[in-house]
Formats: C-alpha cells, structure tokens, sequence
C-alpha cells in the first residue's frame, strides 16, 4: 500500500470516528430525551440541558479536537504543511 | 492602514476597534443621562455602526480577482471564525431565535443544535478538501470536478434557489430594523439596508465582506451578550446565567403547573382578533414531549438543519479563504466557537424573559395579574400600539391568564431590556446588533449568488477570454442586480410567499449535499451521475414541498396532503437528499468509471500538500 493510501485510509477512519460522535451528540442523546430529563446537570434536566448547550459545547471540542488529530496524521505520512497560520 | 503588514496587525486593529466601540457606547450612556432621547440613540448607534462597515468596505477595495473572489487567501484561522459566525447568523437568529426557544421549548432548540453540529459535517467532509482544490466558488469544485457545463450550471441552478430564499428574508430584516431605528417606512428601510450592504461588499468583494463580517460579528456579539448578563443579574438570575439558571428552569416548570398550559382554539382566536404572527406558550419550556413521533420530529429537524449547514453556499466558500488546508480546519472550530456564545446565550435570555413575565413574585410579573394592571403598564402600552403584544380575555375574569398573553416572537430580544428595567442605551445597541447580524448574512448571500453567476456562469460558459476587469465589471453589475431583486420582494413584502429560512437548507441538502461529499469521497461518481442526482434530489424535494405546504398544495393538488412519516415543509429535504444519493449512486454505476485524470484530480485532492486543483483563474 502506498503512502497516500494508507494516509487516505487513516483519514478515513478518523472521518469515521468524528462523526460517530458527532451522531452521538446529535442524533442518539436525543432519542432517549423524556429518559434523561429524570436525570440532572446542574441544576438544569438533562436533556434540556443538551439540547440548549450540552452538545453544542460537545460539538466545539470534538471540532478541535478532531483538527489536532488530522494534523498529527498528516505529519505521520509526510503531507503536513508548513506556514504561519 | 490596509497595506503591508496589516494581516499582522489584525488583532492590533480589531482590539482598537472593539475599544471604540465599547468608548461608544459608554458616550451614548452619557448622552442619555444627559437628556438626549431615546430615539436619536437608536439612530446613532446604527448610523454608527454601518459608516464604519461602509468605511471598512472602502478600504478594502480591489482590482485583484483572487482577492475579489477569496480574498487572496490570506484571512487568519481565528478572524475567518468571527468572520464565518456573521455571516452564519442572521438578523433572524439574532432578533427570533430567543423568541423561539422561548414559545417552542425543547421542540424548538432542535434547531439550536442542527445549526450548530452541521459544522462537524462541514469540517470532516467538505471544508478542507474544498480549500485545497483551490475553487472560486462551490459550482466551480461541482463543475471542474465532473466536468462540463451543465453539471455546473446546474450547481448554479440549485445554489440560487436556496441563498436567494435566504437573502430576501435577510433584506428585510435589515429593512425592519432600520426603519424602527431610524423612524422610517417600512420601504425605505429596505432600500437603505440594501445600499448598506452594497456599499460593504461591491468594491471589494469577499475581501471587503470578509473584514466588514469581522467587526459587524464583534459588534453582535457584544449586543446580544451585555444585556443577557445584565437582566439576569436584575431579576435574580446571577451573575453567569449559562451554569446558574438550573433553579429558574425548575420554576418556570413549577409556575406551568399552576397556571397551566392551554391550547386556544383557532376559532376563539379569531374571534378576540389576535393579529397575525402573535404566539402564546402552550408548550412546557423543559420538558421533553412524550412518544416515538415527537422523537422523530425533533430529530428530523435537526438531521435537515445539519446536512443543510453543510450544503449551504455562502458559508462554505468562507473557508476557501484561508491561507492552508489546516487552517480551513482550524477555521471550522472557531466559527464554531463564535457561534456557540450567542447559541448558547438564546436559550438563557428565553429562560429569563419568560420567568420575568410569569412569576408574580417578581416586580415585572405580568401573568396571573389583573388585565386593567397590565394594560397600564408603559411597554405593554408601547409594544401593543405596533400590534407586537395583545391580550385576549378568554374566559372574562379579568385576569390575565398564560394562554391570553400574545406576543411577537421578536420581542423577546428587542424589549425584553426594557422590561428587566436596563437603560435605554441597551436598546440601542442591540438595534445595532440585529443590524450587523441581517447585514452581514445578507452580504455573503448575495456575493455567494453573484459570484456564481460572473464567475461560473459568465466567466467560465459565456465567456473563458474575458480580461480581469470585464470580469469584476460583471461580477459588480451581478451584485447590484441580485441586491436590488432581493431587496425589490422584501419591499413587496411578499417574503410570506417564499416561506420559511429553513428551506434554505432544505434546497441546499437536496440538490448539494451528495454531489459535494462524493464528489471528494467516492472516486466513481461520474459526471452523468452528479447532473441526475442534482436534477432528481431538487425536483423531487422541491415537488414534494409543494405537494406537504398548504399555500401550494390546494391550487396545485386540490387539496391539503397529510405529510408522509411527518415530514412536513420545514423537513422537505429528508425526500430530496436520499433520492439525490440513490439516483447519483445508480447513474454513476451505470456509465463509464471517471477518465485516470479525473481519479488523479480525486487524489490530489485529498491530500494537503502540493498544488491546488484550480489556482488563480
């Protein structure tokens, strides 16, 4: 396997991972609203508290975080740029 | 100023422009101690506000295509945040989104949390591999990509449709609030809006929008966050209202129990005259509603609002303007940050106003009280002069009850400082929020259109010889064009007619999502498949949309339709999007595999190094 494919396959995985918690925050969390709002963060029911900034926050961090680790597989494979960005 | 090192200087310049502004805004307190009346500061702060964007746009004039079309490619990781956060927010998200959480509850923030994780889509799938192929616009990636003119005119096809349902609803909102700011007609405020949003983005292009979009974001998010902090620390709510409102919520459940949640029937509604638009709470605040369809419908919602995020035009060209492909990435999660203050902060300032209103143990309670009381009270006088709040005494006690309190979803932003008793200097300055917010969406809407129609429609069908200047000529006479159409229907007022800002995403995800993300991702995908997945995803949403929205469905299909598995016109995308992939899938596998250098293109793309695609064009 060359390098670009076992890069695109690594990418791929990763692609993967992001948006399954992505679908998590998104899709699965809220299948289950009436059963988390017995439960509390907070101060606030569960769910609602989801829905009006649990996931939201969620989603900013896993945006970073899934930056931070494409970058570090593009310097594994050799494709990380340079530049002052 | 704007020469040289400026890109260095951003943060320099930008700090000193948010001192000013806040220098600003304590003189315009002082003004209003000083007896200078309400309205005048209302016309200060966006006369203010939009001479500064006007000034921004000035300077950042161009004569260069790459800076015209991506503004050289040289925007910061952190400014193209701010930067992609206004043009994401508009004047409807500033004035109606705490309106909306605060009539709709918990079924109402699915929106909240699908146009916010749209930008994981757009961060894994799009944003990067867009960036390196070095595109102008979204049809020119669709275009060059499958190859051929008609794959890109119809990108252009599908691209109009949705930006322009948006940029109406846009114009006039810029409309509404400048004619209430500065005490003029309706009309004319529409005209003014749109000279304002000309003059930020006609001479200078994406790299004019880009540097307005930045202070007009500084400029929002300082007037939508002041007055949240400020009224919850006036009715009690302390002093950081994101962590600390988990009692306030518990209450607002408490004092639904006592007062009740009753639905009003649209005959007695009628009979007591509400005016159009109006809404009451019928609906529990933080409670989620029960059954397997209500669980749908909020997932529905938010799986249309995401893929549309990620199909939208005006938003994803924003991250062709970084210098790399990981700043294109880094680019996502800011905008996302940005995003998130505001998002998060609607819900709160829903939170506080309707616990402001309901609970009697607080001096601005209203509900529960004696009508003849309300009445008197001078904003309620106020709002209910403009037909923004009305009261219906259903039952005749003479009380106010929860289901008798009408209100435009808007005024839960515009007076809900004025309720909690802030000074009027607050008020002002969110009218000059709710400004840059419609601005600065309706200005990426409209160069997102324009762009398209110069660059793939007259630049790269009509004519590839045409010189740097024609180019921008046309470009320039497109905008205006566009502007002026927009701003032609809002005037009419016939916005109503083209529905609700969430087809705009419907359209996009229809006719965009899967060309876009296969194009990138399945190697195969062939041209004959992306122009029949287009056709097929945008015809059958759009058909579909007619057949599920009664204004459409009576003269067009005799009748009103049940909508099928609750897919109703706010979710006409979940019909487009699967057919577009199936058709795309199916065509795609029944002719020719693409040409070794299309498959070439494919790779290249997918890797962050090297040459673009498409450099300067």
């Amino acid at each position: 396997m060359s390098n670009k494919d076992a890069y695109w396959e690594k990418t791929k995985n990763h692609m993967l991972v992001t948006l399954a918690l992505w679908a998590f925050f998104s899709l699965v969390v809220f299948m289950f609203g009436s059963e988390l709002n017995t439960m509390s963060f907070l101060g606030y029911p569960l769910a609602y508290y989801m829905t009006a900034q649990g996931s939201l926050l969620a989603f900013v961090i896993i945006l970073f975080w899934t930056a931070n680790k494409q970058e570090k597989i593009d310097e594994e494979h050799g494709f990380s740029e340079r530049g002052d960005d | 100023m704007f020469k040289g090192d400026f890109i260095k200087n951003l943060p320099k310049i930008y700090g000193t422009y948010t001192g000013g502004f806040l220098v600003f805004i304590i003189l315009m307190a002082i003004a209003e101690q000083a007896g200078v009346s309400a309205k005048n500061i209302g016309v200060m702060f966006v006369a203010f506000t939009v001479c500064i964007y006007a000034l921004i746009g000035y300077l950042s004039r161009t004569i260069n295509v790459d800076a015209y079309y991506v503004a050289g490619r040289q925007v910061p990781t952190v400014f193209n945040g701010m930067a992609t956060a206004a043009d994401w927010m508009s004047g409807a998200s500033f004035v109606a989104l705490a309106g909306g959480v605060y009539f709709g509850g918990y079924t109402y923030m699915a929106f909240l949390v699908g146009w916010t994780g749209g930008y994981v889509l757009v961060a894994t799938l799009m944003a990067p591999y867009l960036r390196k192929f070095g595109c102008y616009t979204v049809p020119d990636f669709i275009g060059t990509r499958y190859g051929g003119n008609l794959v890109r005119a119809c990108s252009v096809f599908v691209l109009f449709i949705a930006s322009f349902t948006y940029v109406t609803a846009q114009i006039n909102a810029t409309g509404t609030i400048a004619s209430r700011a500065l005490g003029i007609p309706f009309e004319a405020g529409v005209w003014v809006g749109l000279v304002s949003i000309l003059i930020c983005s006609m001479l200078g292009g994406m790299r004019a929008v880009t540097w307005t979009q930045v202070a007009q974001y500084i400029v929002l998010i300082i007037a939508y966050l002041i007055p949240v902090f400020w009224i919850s620390s006036n009715v009690g709510g302390g002093i950081f209202p994101h962590l600390m409102l988990g009692d306030e919520v518990a209450r607002l459940g408490e004092l639904e129990q006592q007062f009740g949640l009753v639905k009003n029937s649209a005959a007695d509604m009628k009979a007591a005259g509400v005016p159009g638009g109006l809404k009451y709470i019928s609906g529990s605040h933080s409670g989620v509603p029960e059954g397997g369809m209500a669980v749908w419908k909020y997932l529905s919602l938010a799986i249309c609002m995401m893929v549309g995020t990620a199909s939208l035009p005006h938003i994803l060209m924003r991250y062709f303007t970084t210098p790399s492909v990981r700043a294109a990435r880094k680019s996502v999660a800011w905008s996302l940050f940005f995003i998130f203050l505001l998002y998060s902060s609607a819900p709160m300032l829903a939170t506080l106003s309707k616990l402001a209103l309901m609970d009697p143990n607080l001096p601005t309670g209203i509900i529960g009280k004696s009508i003849s009381e309300v009445q008197s009270i001078e904003w309620v006088q106020r709002w209910s002069e403009v037909k923004q709040v009305f009261i219906a005494d259903f039952n005749g006690d003479g009380i106010l009850q929860l289901n008798e309190w009408f209100m435009r979803g808007d005024v839960v932003v515009l007076a809900t400082p004025e309720v909690a008793g802030l000074p009027f200097v607050i008020s002002g300055l969110v009218f000059a929020g709710g400004m840059a917010a419609a601005m600065s969406t309706a200005d990426g809407l409209v160069l997102a259109i324009s762009n398209a129609l110069s660059h793939d429609i007259y630049y790269k069908i009509i004519d590839p010889k045409a010189d740097t200047a024609k180019r921008l000529l046309v470009a320039r006479v497109l905008l205006v064009i566009i502007g002026a159409a927009g701003a032609y229907i809002a005037s009419f007022r016939l916005t109503s007619i083209l529905g609700s800002v969430a087809w705009a995403f419907d359209f996009a995800m229809s006719g965009l999502f899967f060309p876009l993300v296969l194009g990138v991702w399945w190697k195969r995908a062939t041209r004959q498949g992306a122009i029949a997945g287009i056709i097929a995803g945008i015809v059958s949403g759009t058909l579909y949309l007619t057949w599920v929205f009664p204004k459409f469905s009576v003269p067009m299909w005799g009748g009103v339709n049940t909508p099928f598995l609750g897919i109703d016109h706010l979710r006409f995308g979940l019909i487009g999007a699967p057919i577009c992939l199936v058709v795309m899938v199916v065509v795609s596998l029944m002719t020719k595999e693409p040409s070794p250098s299309v498959q070439k293109m494919v790779d290249d793309t997918r890797i962050p190094t090297g040459k673009p695609i498409l450099g300067k064009q």
